[in-house]
């Protein structure tokens, strides 16, 4: 048999205009975890791609076991014994755990389920590799996490042992990545074969046993994680030394900018509310960190403060001025900068040119407009100065749909332009979250200049490391309570990560509570 | 290629291929005559000054038509209401016209008022409670169209005539259409400037000029200022537009009125030329719903709306020259062929823009797969993943 269950040699893929992969050669070994780490856009997709038989490759041949095998569709990778847990995942919300684990492979008596057969073979399945799910819960009630855990089923109910995860951890919070690390780790103890797909070092250097790197197309090597360290990685897949430390001035407080008194906003979810009675300040000149595992009121907080949302009680004043019932408008007037939480959805009108988008914060101004009609040369030496400035690639400039932009040149259309308007409050929502090394020092970089231009920034964070490096105060939020401040050169990640959890309360004893809580689940 | 050039090229692919499917039509239906039939369809519309006054005549409507549709569909909306709003246009300017004894201009004005009011109420029970435009604007299609009927045959003047039809004007036995304004107020006539003297047509008229002025100033307004900027944020995406502040509540409805009144005048245009009576409906009048393939035809574009309504008009022109030889209702199948595949510009501009790559130095965007990655066997048929095409195209460059 050979060394390799799966061999990709010599691959190269060509779209018109780009070469995504580029005689590129993967080879992912029996029980082992075999990272493909790159940047946005540097061609790991189009590789599992091809693998799965989404693509024909234009050169490159594909061995499974050492035999020379063709796979035109996915149904082809599906008979190999390749499953994938794609990003964006693949699951009928409507549906049953059970009813999607099963969906295009039903047991089936003469074109009638046999349910029952499945659900056994999934209780066995979930009990044996500790991945817990309801068979009977619906998809749309579940957690992204236990999501992600159906997904993972889905691949071991068809018996395939070489399982592909496509950025599983970008969903998770940091104990469901630590279970999920402690899964794979089980996978490869029974001989499958795990090919993971990452830019983040830290989950490489923690779980995988080779790692193959790619940079815009190109082949950079493969290498052994025990040999190797996170700066070496990091410097084949962005060509340069990153730096994982952030520089930062000499603090120099101001006023106060910003100041939330006992604010509370109802949940659209359930009854209680989902952001109770929240109180704290942002002075000229700080980073505050606003930490806390995604869920726990954060997004619902920033709708409020940004006036995307109402708040039902408390008081929200932005320099001197009281904006608790304030329009967007006149918020973004009084001197506030939104960098939103979903770029998509909010951040950007993805059907408008770069330029447009641009200006979308401020094409009402004197300065881009005259008697209502758009200033287009204003706009368009704005965007070009912009582009330059903050280092925005696309393909035509100005004009470039920003639907066609990478993700990450497509925040840092973003931050540009809400830096730009030159604001007094930054409030800055996961501004990093999706993008790769290069693109989130550089985003750093931004935040850190304008607290020390003197401005304060509200900085909205999932990822620990982002929570440790950036702020000068950290507030963990908990069940839309503030349950503690940190200065975090004084904390460890550990105290964080209880105040996280719920476990801590700097404020009032939590035992009692909790222990009233599990009571209730049970 | 610019974005431009491709929906134009879109847009004559897409009528060549529908006129080869009309010309199959014609041999399968009656082989002999088809050839020579299918050229006279072609060039009917300018075999005489007259037919082409015919082409003009009819376009007008459809213009203004195609252009509610259009602005609306760039808005983010669906306004299939424009048959309503076109009827009650009509009837408000026929009643400016005959009860009110209004010059032509202040006659449409009215329809345009009308129309406006008629895209309203789907815009705000849009805006209010998201009650989907489309099913709002379908039943005030048909509340629209009965109650310009009701009133037709019910309005009575002080001598207790029924003071919009024809009888109370002169001794006529017809009663299913309105007064015909050459006797009831020829001053609301569009005027023709001598253009039917020129054209040896009734038919000719100022109508045309206005609808293609109009065309150009929503153009203008789409393209060129703050306001038609905040439209297009809205429709393209709501919650960007609410995030830098815009009322998108406000625009929705703005966007149906405006929407409501390019058809509204529609009917004002048609109506007021004085060659046509308005007749009691039995079913929605066709205007507004042609004004759908005008607008698709012409991917949303005010400007390209002038041109399309100008082919589907020259089209419906050529189609009667093919009587006798061929059945009437077999030239309305040919026609509505030519104009269903000539409504397939978007498909083809989508096919178009695949195989002419327009971002080639794109640094480093991942090319986007043809297809979301699902293997079928996998997750069956269904992905909920994000759907790259929109309905809806922007018309490219802005020059």
């Amino acid at each position: 048999m050979s060394e390799y269950v799966i061999e990709m040699l010599n691959i190269t893929k060509e779209f018109p205009g780009i070469k995504a992969n580029d005689n590129i050669t993967l080879q992912l070994k029996h029980g082992e975890v075999h990272a493909l780490l790159g940047e946005n856009g540097a061609g790991k997709s189009t590789l599992m791609s091809v693998l799965f038989g989404l693509y024909q490759p234009e050169a490159g041949v594909i061995k499974k076991d050492g035999v020379e095998v063709k796979i035109n569709n996915p149904n082809d990778a599906n008979a190999l014994n390749i499953g994938m847990v794609h990003q964006h995942f693949k699951l009928v919300e409507v549906f049953t755990v059970l009813d999607n684990i099963i969906l295009g492979a039903e047991p089936n008596k003469m074109g009638f389920l046999q349910k029952a057969e499945a659900r056994k073979k999934v209780i066995e399945l979930s009990e044996r590799y500790g991945l817990q799910v309801d068979p009977d819960a619906k998809i749309e009630d579940i957690s992204v996490g236990m999501q992600q855990r159906v997904e993972i089923l889905k691949m071991l109910y068809r018996d395939n042992d070489i399982l592909i995860f496509d950025e599983p951890t970008a969903v998770l919070t940091p104990q469901e990545i630590d279970e999920l690390m402690e899964i794979m780790r089980n996978f490869t103890k029974e001989g499958k074969s795990i090919l993971f797909i990452t830019h983040k070092l830290n989950e490489i250097m923690a779980v995988a046993d080779r790692c193959t790197v790619l940079r815009k197309g190109k082949y950079m090597g493969t290498v052994n994680i025990k040999d190797t360290t996170k700066e070496e990685l990091s410097r084949m897949m962005v060509g340069r030394d990153v730096k994982f430390e952030v520089d930062k001035a000499e603090q120099k407080l101001g006023d106060v900018v910003l100041d939330v008194q006992n604010v509370t906003v109802p949940s659209k979810i359930h009854a209680n509310n989902a952001v109770k009675n929240v109180s704290f300040q942002v002075r000229a000149g700080e980073i505050v960190c606003l930490a806390g595992i995604e869920g726990n009121g954060q997004t619902q907080f920033v709708y409020a403060l940004t006036g995307l949302d109402k708040m039902s009680e408390g008081k929200i004043t932005l320099c001197g001025h009281d904006i608790s019932n304030a329009k967007i408008r006149d918020r973004s007037k009084l001197g506030m900068s939104h960098i939103p939480e979903d770029r998509h959805k909010h951040g950007l009108v993805l059907d408008f040119s770069l330029e447009q988008n641009l200006v979308l914060q401020r094409y009402w101004q004197p300065e881009f407009q005259n008697k209502g009609f758009i200033r287009n040369k204003e706009v368009r030496e704005y965007a070009e100065k912009l582009i330059k400035q903050y280092d925005i690639r696309s393909g035509q400039g100005p004009v470039t749909t920003a639907r066609s932009m990478s993700g990450g040149n497509q925040q840092k259309a973003i931050v540009a332009r809400e830096i730009d308007k030159v604001p007094d409050l930054l409030v800055a929502v996961q501004p990093t979250r999706g993008l790769d090394v290069g693109a989130i020092e550089y985003i750093h970089e931004q935040l850190v200049a304008q607290r020390d231009a003197g401005r304060a920034v509200l900085l909205v964070s999932l990822e620990l490391e982002e929570v440790m490096s950036v702020p000068d105060r950290i507030l963990v939020m908990y069940e839309g309570e503030i349950v503690g401040e940190f200065n975090p050169k004084e904390v460890t990640v550990e105290e964080l990560g209880l105040y996280m959890a719920g476990a801590k309360n700097m404020y009032r004893d939590v035992g009692a509570k909790e222990q009233g809580k599990e009571r209730e689940a049970e | 290629m610019k974005k431009g050039m491709i929906s134009v090229l879109a847009s004559v692919i897409s009528i060549l291929v529908g006129l080869l499917f009309g010309l199959l039509l014609l041999i399968v239906v009656n082989p002999a005559m088809a050839f020579p039939k299918f050229g006279e369809l072609l060039t009917a519309g300018v075999s005489s000054l007259p037919k082409l006054a015919k082409v003009l005549y009819q376009a007008a409507p459809l213009v203004m038509t195609g252009l509610a549709v259009a602005f609306a569909f760039k808005t983010g909306l669906f306004n299939i209401g424009a048959s309503g709003q076109y009827t009650v246009g009509a009837f408000c300017a026929l009643a400016c016209a005959i009860i009110f004894q209004m010059p032509w201009w202040i006659c449409l004005i009215a329809s345009l008022v009308a129309g406006a009011v008629w895209g309203f109420f789907p815009g705000l029970f849009k805006s209010l409670f998201n009650v989907n435009e489309v099913i709002t604007s379908i039943m005030f299609n048909w509340i629209g169209m009965m109650a310009v009927n009701l009133l037709c045959m019910n309005l009575k003047n002080a001598a207790g005539q029924l003071v919009m039809l024809p009888t109370a004007w002169v001794s006529s036995p017809i009663k299913d259409r309105t007064a015909a304004l050459s006797y009831a107020n020829p001053s609301a006539m569009i005027p023709k400037m001598g253009l039917d003297r020129l054209f040896q047509s009734n038919y000719m008229n100022i109508s045309i000029f206005i609808a293609a002025l109009v065309a150009v100033l929503l153009w203008v307004v789409l393209n060129r200022t703050t306001f038609g900027y905040e439209l297009k944020a809205c429709g393209y995406n709501k919650n960007a537009s609410i995030y830098a502040g815009i009322n998108a509540k406000r625009n929705i409805v703005l966007s149906m009125v405006i929407s409501g009144a390019m058809a509204g005048l529609g009917g004002g245009l048609y109506y007021l030329a004085g060659t046509a009576d308005y007749t009691i409906q039995k079913a929605l009048l066709p205007m507004g719903f042609n004004g759908i393939s005008v607008a698709l035809l012409a991917t949303s574009n005010p400007i390209g709306t002038i041109f399309s309504a100008l082919f589907i008009s020259y089209i419906q022109v050529g189609g009667e020259s093919l009587q006798p030889v061929y059945a009437k209702e077999m030239i309305d199948i040919i026609i509505a062929v030519i104009i269903y595949l000539s409504a397939f510009a978007l498909l083809t501009k989508n096919i178009i823009s695949k195989y002419i790559r327009t971002d080639k130095t794109n640094v480093n965007a991942e090319p986007v797969p043809p297809a979301a990655p699902v293997p079928a066997a996998e997750t069956g048929a269904v992905d909920s993943g994000e759907v790259p095409e929109k309905t809806v195209e922007s018309e490219g460059e802005d020059k």
